[in-house]
């Protein structure tokens, strides 16, 4: 269970990610004084996204910092803020623009506590866009979480639904090791049910999504609801796709994978990533490496077509998965 | 057509409509058409070859006539000249 | 192996109707082919020559795959342009005699592939090594490691078992398939046997019951049970889907045929015993013009939404002698004369139950007609065939008590029911349908 539902129960109420992430970031800067958020314009212009609007008003500048442009000093600041007892939470526009800062992310963040001899912590949350889908072009729309998920020291997370969307950051702050939070573009505006007997969420564990007997499809972020429906599509043929949402990349949590396909025997990972050196290169490997036995096809993936991401609507949808790839990989895993 | 000659060309006619139907184990006086599971359109196609091989119109209310392979003897013997074995 | 129905799997190629060489044109009769429910002439997809048979008769091969090769007719060849060249005198540069006395390959039985009859290099090697069978046998069995693993603990030789999979590799499904089947050291032999037998299958009804004391009675008995084991689960699985999917609602109401069979009747009497009419042409015609009047029940759910058919195409449900049903399609049922209507089901069916239909005629119908009615039931309530939208169902056709100007008469009657998809209609046009084949039916002389 990756759910802690809370004794009183609850009740249910419809929200988009946006708003879940907000309310979110809400609630963590009112439980603890020690929390503050700070990034490029999340103040007076309420995040590039929208994320943090009305925040400022409500927390005031001292807790909702507008900084220059610079994810290198910034990062870094917050990485000192961190290593001085406060609870920084960063936002960072995409994450194309975070490999300005990934010289603090991964030579410092990440390796403090093993260089200090377990002494110094690092306990920062670093939020991020990513993904492709809203025609941002080459500079605003890489999917590059498999890059952090390949540093040790570091948690990596993708929310993809409403209940990770709220209450992941709430866990991301209690961690004492530095996390980074990826939320794909394309989410923003999805609405949804939070789930009101939900009060908090952990960070380790992968969730079925769909339940299915003839294939699992792993996935995790903005290819969370493509895979989905193409697991509609698919059971239209009675075919049955068993959704697998990662959560985390980092740790992996590759036991609800492996036993996943321990029921299915056919696994498809769908990753908006390119193919070479993904995480779902990685995942594949577990597959092999753990359940190759349970095998009885070939494992399939679906990824970005291995160019710059395109401008052009069309292109773009093209270089991207798209529901009738997954369902026709999953056709062919099932042939 | 006496009334061996008609029950012949009756049950070749039968089991030219009906490929693998077997008549011997369908009593003369019993009907046919419900034993050997023929739905109106083998029905009308052994009307159809009967008509064929005997000349005769065999309009469609004599159908009841025709129900067994008695009364299909009869019927053909009858309107094609040859003796009935019995009085009709 | 085309696709002969949306719940074909695999099918059997039982005859070859033309050979390696022939000329085919698009829409020729090129082979038969049997599927779990019936026997079907496959028409060829494209025009020109058969260069080679892939598929050997007596083969069951999975959907897709591709069982002849076909070549666009080869245009008449101009002659070479370049000078005349000595019969017989090969033609071969330095290099290509000296790899020629290296590899110990007299050149002048060689025939020359390249430009104006020149022997080149790899004429030489191709003499030199010949080239292995076009389709070697495998020398490793593709399996998945599941399907291995399986076959391990069930004791199956993988090699004997036919693969399912792509590129004909064994899955775990076809490792059971083997263990479950198993009855002796012969297996292979005899499920060839079988198939083999099930092909020739041609004469049904009957052979197999009653009296099947001949050795051909039993073997098509025993034919027909694995066939019909088959055909049970490719029924099973459509009509488990049906249930799965399709929201169905149920209408039925009795219609008064006292009209339309007097009509025919008087049309029969007049006509010539070959065109008479059977009731069910009339049903029959009126259920496709009243599919055209309604046509949100004539079409096809697909990718969540109705999709409406151009024309009307009739499936119809022909019972097959010796078990088993066929629904080929009625193509224009609605826009034909009724004569044509009775011509061409008659032709169908007995096609359908003699011989063979074809490809065309099994695809994709638009609204399928279930008719039980010689079994003599009142009423058929169907399932519907996905991704059709609805089914009509005709009882037989029975004489009941009916109100005449107000009195009571007895009057020929059918109940026809119709069974449709919630998600593609809702009640009131299930009820507009019932109620225009009703009033077609008062109106035979306007079929």
């Amino acid at each position: 269970m990756n759910a802690r539902r809370s004794a009183s129960g609850g009740s249910t109420a419809s929200t988009t990610y946006r708003e879940a992430l907000r309310d979110g970031l809400r609630e963590a800067l009112r439980t603890d004084d020690r929390v503050f958020l700070m990034g490029e314009d999340v103040g007076r212009y309420g995040g590039c996204f929208g994320v943090s609007l009305g925040l400022l008003e409500e927390f005031g500048p001292d807790r909702i910092r507008d900084t220059p442009l610079s994810e290198s000093a910034f990062v870094g600041a917050g990485i000192g803020a961190a290593l001085g007892g406060l609870r920084p939470v960063v936002e960072i526009m995409t994450v194309n623009f975070s490999l300005l800062a990934l010289d603090q992310i991964l030579n410092n963040a990440a390796t403090l506590l093993h260089m200090s001899g377990g002494q110094l912590s690092v306990p920062i949350v670093i939020r991020m866009t990513t993904g492709a889908g809203r025609q941002l072009a080459a500079q605003h729309s890489h999917s590059l979480e498999g890059w952090y998920a390949h540093i040790p020291g570091i948690r990596v997370l993708t929310p993809a639904t409403m209940d990770d969307a709220r209450h992941m950051l709430a866990a991301a702050l209690d961690d004492p090791d530095p996390v980074v939070m990826f939320e794909h573009g394309s989410l923003y505006n999805e609405e949804g049910v939070l789930d009101g007997t939900v009060d908090s969420v952990d960070l380790d564990s992968a969730a079925v999504r769909r339940l299915g007997t003839d294939v699992s499809v792993i996935t995790y972020g903005g290819s969370l609801p493509k895979a989905l429906a193409a697991a509609e599509t698919l059971a239209a043929d009675g075919i049955g796709a068993e959704v697998v949402d990662l959560r985390s990349l980092r740790p992996l949590d590759d036991a609800t994978v492996l036993a996943s396909v321990a029921r299915t025997h056919r696994a498809v990972i769908v990753d908006e990533a390119w193919r070479s050196g993904s995480i779902s290169a990685e995942v594949a490997a577990r597959i092999a490496e753990r359940s190759f036995y349970e095998l009885d096809a070939p494992v399939q993936r679906v990824c970005s077509q291995e160019v710059p991401i395109p401008y052009a609507r069309q292109l773009e949808e093209a270089a991207l998965p798209q529901p009738a790839s997954i369902v026709a990989a999953v056709r062919q895993a099932v042939a | 057509m006496n009334r061996e000659e008609a029950l012949e060309t009756i049950r070749a006619v039968i089991e030219e409509a009906v490929p693998g139907a077997d008549l011997s184990a369908v009593p003369s006086d019993e009907n046919f058409r419900e034993r050997l599971e023929m739905d109106s359109l083998d029905f009308l196609a052994f009307v159809e070859a009967l008509s064929g091989r005997t000349g005769l119109a065999l309009p469609e209310q004599d159908y009841p006539a025709l129900a067994t392979l008695d009364g299909c003897a009869d019927y053909v013997a009858g309107h094609t000249g040859g003796a009935q074995s019995e009085p009709a | 192996m085309p696709s002969l129905g949306a719940d074909m799997d695999e099918g059997t190629l039982v005859e070859w109707l033309t050979t390696v060489g022939a000329e085919v044109a698009r829409g020729e009769v090129v082979a038969v082919v049997e599927t779990a429910k019936s026997t079907i002439e496959v028409e060829c997809f494209e025009s020109g020559t058969v260069t080679e048979l892939l598929v050997e008769p007596g083969t069951t091969v999975p959907v897709g795959t591709p069982l002849a090769v076909i070549s666009p007719t080869a245009p008449v060849r101009p002659p070479p342009a370049r000078g005349p060249v000595p019969a017989g005198d090969a033609t071969a540069t330095p290099l290509v005699r000296h790899q020629a006395a290296e590899e110990g390959v007299e050149l002048a039985a060689l025939h020359g592939s390249g430009r104006g009859g020149r022997i080149t290099r790899s004429d030489v090697s191709r003499a030199a090594h010949p080239a292995p069978s076009r389709h070697p046998a495998p020398s490793r069995v593709h399996a998945s490691p599941l399907a291995r693993r399986l076959a391990e603990s069930l004791g199956v030789d993988l090699s004997a078992v036919r693969g399912s999979g792509r590129h004909g590799a064994v899955k775990a499904d076809d490792v059971r398939a083997a263990a479950g089947s198993r009855t002796g050291p012969d297996q292979a032999a005899t499920v060839k046997e079988a198939s083999v037998a099930a092909g020739a299958r041609r004469a049904p009804k009957a052979a197999a019951s009653d009296t099947g004391t001949s050795a051909a009675a039993a073997a098509a008995a025993s034919a027909s049970a694995s066939t019909s084991t088959s055909d049970r689960a490719a029924i099973a699985r459509l009509m488990s889907r049906a249930k799965r999917e399709i929201p169905h609602y149920y209408l039925s109401t009795t219609i008064d045929l006292a009209a339309a069979l007097e009509w025919m009747r008087r049309q029969n009497s007049t006509r010539p015993v070959g065109e008479r009419l059977v009731p069910a042409a009339l049903l029959l015609k009126a259920v496709a013009s009243a599919a055209r009047e309604v046509p949100e029940l004539n079409g096809h759910w697909t990718d969540g939404r109705f999709v409406a058919a151009a024309g009307v195409r009739l499936g119809t449900a022909v019972s097959v002698r010796g078990g088993g049903l066929v629904a080929p399609a009625l193509a224009d049922a609605d826009r034909m004369p009724l004569t044509d209507v009775m011509a061409t089901l008659k032709d169908l069916v007995s096609r359908a139950r003699h011989g063979r239909l074809r490809a065309s005629e099994t695809a994709d119908p638009t609204l399928t007609v279930t008719n039980l009615g010689d079994q003599g039931v009142e009423s058929v309530f169907g399932v519907i065939y996905p991704p059709q939208v609805a089914m009509v169902g005709l009882g037989r056709v029975t004489e009941r008590p009916v109100a005449v100007a107000g009195m009571i008469a007895l009057h020929p009657t059918v109940t026809a029911t119709l069974s449709a998809d919630h998600r593609a209609s809702d009640g009131a046009t299930g009820a507009r349908f019932l109620t225009t084949l009703d009033r077609l039916l008062q109106h035979p002389e306007d079929l």
